[in-house]
């Protein structure tokens, strides 16, 4: 790449010593990018967006909350009533967390309909698995900061699958609760670790977009770019486009913020914990109920391997599965739009992790124990048996030539408008 | 096959009812509260009214640790009036120059003092029970407003055939298993308002509910008035970049 020469003589300066400048030119405006891309390759942005609001939210935050049992809920509700805007800030916060999770789970179903897992973009999808993986332990960490009785038992539950590993178990959760149970100690390091832990997602997404600016953008058509008349630099056309997706989605943000702010919280969490009472149902964040689900699932001994180990296996499994996705699918053609059979199944597997949602909200007991387990299998079958089966018995559909003759209407020998749809 | 599924059925039924023979609590009453809706807002008479009510009723047993007095303010009571409701509470302060602790009247800086010394005393007080916080009881309970005003209103004496009460205990439709150790605490004329309102029980039960949704969110009333504002620009500059957006993109063949 040809450094771009600059008018201005101190940014010229400090461009031939650091190229920070002409990174930026490359990277955000010259960046070839697909033309054919639709509003669901918005959300990757979006993702990064929020990710910059919830650590600028947290800091003012951290400068307020005190990581102490006696002290955390009280200096919460101090925030929310004594601190300047102070409501905005936690309720920004709170949101985002869940804001963040429903975007970089449309991005996650974008990925898995458009096959952007696919080669080139191994390491693109893997570190976006790690960032998953980042983004559920910050969320874990900094919901049991305001130390509310699901903060507290939340906590209980979700360190407690520690102790089902073989030997070790008891001592890793005496050591990762640096103590005997959930408590002061416990507070403490998840304070420090969920100031960390945001910092780490920035490197990975900083690391997922070197990988995506390498391989370049997918598109729905899942075909390579194959030359420059497929594509158009990022700047002006995407980034137009992302601030305008951001628009709609700040509606929606600012719309909970201001209007709903409680609407994915626990009316339980503004009771403070309390170690002698234990809810009667405790449940944890939305976002987390498909695993809790998959969690619960297991209700049986598999030869000498007891349940409780299955099931932790089984949660933590469904998202390691993820990892070798590349190579589980084995179909050669990224798109849904050309895979009729996979297109079907993809949708199928959408519905069914709706179902782990709801039967992870619900009591594990009665019907919602064979509901979850059918859903917990049925998520997996989808990865190990119903995608690498597709790979060789699907017959796709032929593939425009590329993307400047399916989505030009003067396309040259196909029914562009078809193939574009 | 027909027989699996009564099976099931049955199973379903009794499971999903975990509560069994204490039944189900009813749905709480939508209530018209002036602070419903995007545009809503407090009623600052019925606050200062349920203020009333909480002083003379609720505070004999709960505490209400997260409002300060001067916190009223907000709510449409002068300065004065502060100072002159704040005065009839006591709280500890000291230690003075003899290193003793001491009871001074409250201040309007003041957190509105708890009615026992500490957990035991009034679970002593009150049969074994003990009456929780109200500062954050409206956020705290499925159902929030409707549900605290529901309650307060949802007592049966005697209680409906066949239902045997433990002792101390009272039967209310709402409560989640219908037996509440609370007595209930309102009736028809249980304070004077001193605006001339009729206090009747749902008066003041209303009341008291919309006092305590503005203690547990203070914030309520900026928050919308700011979300509207809000919502306005982003509404306006959302479809400002939408139109940019097809200008920039009118000349990409897509």
């Amino acid at each position: 790449m040809e450094a771009p020469t600059w008018k201005n003589p101190v940014i010229g300066w400090i461009d031939r010593r650091l190229p920070i400048f002409t990174m930026m030119q490359h990277d955000l405006v010259d960046y070839p990018t697909p033309k054919n891309l639709n509003y669901w390759w918005n959300f990757g942005s979006l993702a990064g967006i929020i990710l910059v609001i919830m650590i600028a939210t947290g800091v003012v935050l951290a400068m307020h909350y005190t990581p102490h049992v006696d002290y955390a809920f009280e200096s919460v509700e101090r925030i929310m009533r004594d601190v300047n805007y102070g409501w905005l800030l936690r309720y920004l916060h709170m949101n985002g967390a869940s804001m963040f999770f429903i975007v970089v789970y449309i991005h996650m179903f974008r990925g898995l309909y458009y096959g952007s897992y696919k080669a080139p973009r191994e390491v693109l999808w893997i570190l976006g698995v790690f960032i998953l993986l980042a983004m559920m332990a910050t969320a874990f960490m900094g919901y049991v900061l305001p130390w509310g009785q699901m903060s507290f038992w939340g906590a209980t539950v979700i360190t407690n699958l520690f102790s089902a590993i073989p030997l070790v178990g008891e001592y890793i959760v005496t050591w990762l609760w640096g103590g005997f149970s959930v408590d002061n100690a416990t507070l403490n390091r998840f304070f420090s670790l969920h100031y960390l832990m945001p910092f780490v997602i920035f490197a990975l997404v900083f690391l997922h977009l070197v990988a995506l600016h390498t391989s370049k953008s997918n598109n729905p058509l899942g075909i390579d770019v194959k030359g420059p008349q497929d594509t158009i630099p990022f700047t002006p056309y995407y980034t137009i486009k992302d601030m305008f997706g951001l628009g709609v989605f700040m509606i929606v943000y600012l719309g909970f913020v201001f209007f709903s702010p409680n609407f994915y919280g626990e009316p339980d969490n503004y009771i403070k914990a309390n170690p002698m009472v234990t809810p009667a149902h405790i449940v944890p964040e939305w976002y987390f109920l498909p695993y809790y689900a998959i969690l619960r699932a297991i209700t049986f001994d598999i030869w000498f391997v007891p349940a409780k180990l299955l099931g932790v296996t089984a949660m933590f499994g469904s998202i390691i599965v993820l990892l070798f996705l590349p190579w589980l699918d084995r179909s050669p053609v990224r798109s849904a739009r050309f895979r009729p059979i996979y297109k079907q199944f993809f949708w199928v597997f959408l519905a069914n992790c709706f179902v782990l949602g709801y039967v992870g909200s619900k009591p594990a007991e009665g019907v919602w124990i064979p509901i979850g387990q059918a859903a917990t299998a049925y998520y997996f079958a989808h990865f190990l048996i119903i995608l690498p089966l597709l790979s060789f018995l699907e017959r796709p559909k032929p593939l425009p030539a590329s993307i400047s003759a399916a989505v030009t209407p003067a396309g040259v020998g196909i029914p562009a408008r078809s193939a574009a749809e | 096959m027909k027989k699996l599924f009564a099976a099931a059925a049955l199973a379903a039924a009794l499971w999903s009812h975990p509560a069994g023979a204490a039944g189900e609590a009813p749905t709480p009453p939508a209530v018209d509260w002036s602070f419903n809706g995007l545009f809503g807002t407090f009623d600052r008479a019925q606050l200062q009214r349920g203020y009333q009510v909480y002083a003379e009723v609720c505070h004999s047993c709960h505490a209400l640790k997260f409002m300060a007095f001067r916190n009223l303010q907000q709510i449409g009571f002068t300065p004065e009036q502060i100072a002159q409701l704040a005065g009839q509470f006591e709280v500890q302060d000291g230690p003075n120059d003899e290193g003793d602790m001491f009871m001074r009247p409250a201040k309007a800086a003041d957190h509105m003092p708890s009615p026992f010394a500490n957990e035991k005393a009034a679970r002593f007080a009150n049969n074994g029970a003990y009456p929780p916080d109200q500062s954050l009881i409206v956020e705290a309970r499925k159902g929030g407003s409707d549900y605290i005003h529901a309650l307060m209103i949802g007592y049966r004496d005697p209680p409906p055939e066949g239902v045997q009460l433990g002792d101390g205990m009272y039967f209310n439709e709402y409560f989640p298993g219908h037996q509440i150790a609370m007595a209930p605490p309102l009736s028809d004329g249980r304070v004077d308002y001193t605006d001339g309102t009729e206090a009747t029980l749902d008066q003041q039960a209303k009341d008291v509910t919309a006092f305590l949704t503005w203690v547990a969110e203070p914030n309520l009333e900026q928050r919308k008035r700011m979300g509207v504002t809000v919502m306005l620009f982003l509404i306006v500059l959302t479809g400002m970049l939408y139109a940019l957006k097809r200008h920039i993109w009118s000349d990409v063949k897509h």
